[in-house]
């Protein structure tokens, strides 16, 4: 129900990490890791980032999600599981003290940008020989 | 032709189908990352880092002030006003409270808890773009409206909302989900990162229990699938049932941080 709020954060998150030398450059794709706990659905975020993509250089780039499974690590017996149902105890002991330890994941792990234009691409790797 | 035909294979590189997911990393060290036509940047931040950042500087400022604060979720017409009016009237005047509404429209909220004698902010989010959940910012630009050092519990009644406001922290010491019997007994499996996040259920209206085909039992089970060592509460607000053990519970939590 956020997730316009979200692709904002992504967009505004991304503009602030291109590097000085690449300002400009257009972002093909953002890498994300979003935990399958978290409340946020992949379909409405693309469907938002979309949006606010517009007019910036994230125009044309694509949401790479990553969904991270839910996986507990039990208190009692230190086993862990990943879990595919919303029930949070231990399969080998039954305890329910468990620890979520991955599964709520909101995360930009790396973005994609452009080396200018492509007409330029072999320019660019010229130099960037030098 | 030639560049056409490049193009093309670009294009074809970067279909999603492609997995696992590839780097087009050369072998030359000198040229790090860089590869023909893009360049990968590693950022690795959490996309709410800044709510995050600025719930620590609320949660630093709330330890400073010595105020206990609380976040108050449910789904629409949970009951969760009626929860508060009842609440503030058996910890006033002893415990000094002050309480944070938000609703997408109206004071309505408000002016129900007012009549407490605390002194009630309302947060309509509609300016902020009709936000389903209530965010650190908004907390932190709220509490100016009190004197936190004549404050020991802040409450935040949250957007009758399961879904985004249990992503959102706040600084808060302790949230309270409030499900009512009226609901449905598998709310908490239907909304699990609500209840997994939560300190505790409030299972309001149960004055209703004879008239409906409640299962308690039922929705104390699901609770305990997802969070089996949360304490439950079993309370009427209309009744005032069950609100001994609750008000107890919610006074040693504030007394532990306080004293």
């Amino acid at each position: 129900m956020h997730e316009m709020g979200i692709a904002m954060e992504i967009v505004e998150i991304t503009i602030a990490s291109i590097p000085a030398g690449m300002q400009g450059h257009r972002v093909e794709r953002v890498n994300l890791k979003i935990g399958k706990l978290s409340a946020v659905v992949p379909e409405s975020l693309r469907f938002c980032f979309e949006i606010v993509a517009k007019d910036t250089p994230l125009c044309d780039a694509e949401l790479n999600i990553e969904e991270v499974p839910v996986v507990v690590r039990c208190r009692d017996c230190n086993s862990q599981e990943t879990i595919n149902e919303p029930v949070f105890a231990c399969r080998k002991c039954s305890s329910g003290s468990v620890e979520v330890i991955s599964g709520q994941e909101l995360d930009i792990t790396s973005i994609e940008i452009a080396d200018e234009d492509e007409a330029d691409a072999d320019k660019t790797i010229e130099k960037s020989t030098i | 032709m030639l560049i056409k035909l490049l193009k093309n294979q670009q294009y074809n590189h970067h279909k999603t189908f492609q997995k696992p997911f590839h780097s087009h990393t050369r072998n030359d060290a000198d040229r790090g990352n860089i590869k023909a036509g893009t360049s990968k940047i590693k950022v690795i931040r959490k996309v709410l880092d800044v709510n995050d950042a600025i719930a620590q500087q609320n949660r630093e400022l709330f330890a400073k002030k010595g105020v206990f604060v609380i976040n108050v979720m449910s789904s629409p017409g949970s009951g969760k006003t009626a929860t508060l009016e009842k609440t503030l009237s058996y910890l006033m005047p002893e415990i000094k409270c002050a309480v944070i509404v938000g609703d997408i429209c109206t004071s309505n909220d408000a002016d129900r808890l007012a009549v407490s004698g605390a002194p009630v902010v309302q947060v309509n989010t509609d300016a902020f773009g009709g936000d389903c959940h209530l965010a650190a910012h908004v907390i932190k630009t709220a509490v100016n409206n009190f004197e936190l050092e004549d404050v020991d519990l802040l409450i935040v009644e949250n957007l009758g909302n399961l879904v985004c406001p249990a992503e959102f922290d706040m600084g808060e010491d302790l949230r309270l989900v409030v499900l009512s019997v009226t609901e449905g007994e598998d709310k908490p499996v239907k909304y699990p990162l609500m209840f997994r996040v939560c300190d505790a259920t409030l299972l309001n209206k149960i004055d209703l229990l004879p008239h409906l085909d409640y299962d308690r039992q039922a929705a104390v089970k699901y609770i305990r699938q997802v969070h089996s060592d949360m304490p439950i509460f079993e309370i009427s607000a209309k009744t005032e049932a069950g609100f001994g053990p609750w008000i107890d519970w919610l006074k040693q939590k504030i007394n532990l941080k306080l004293k």
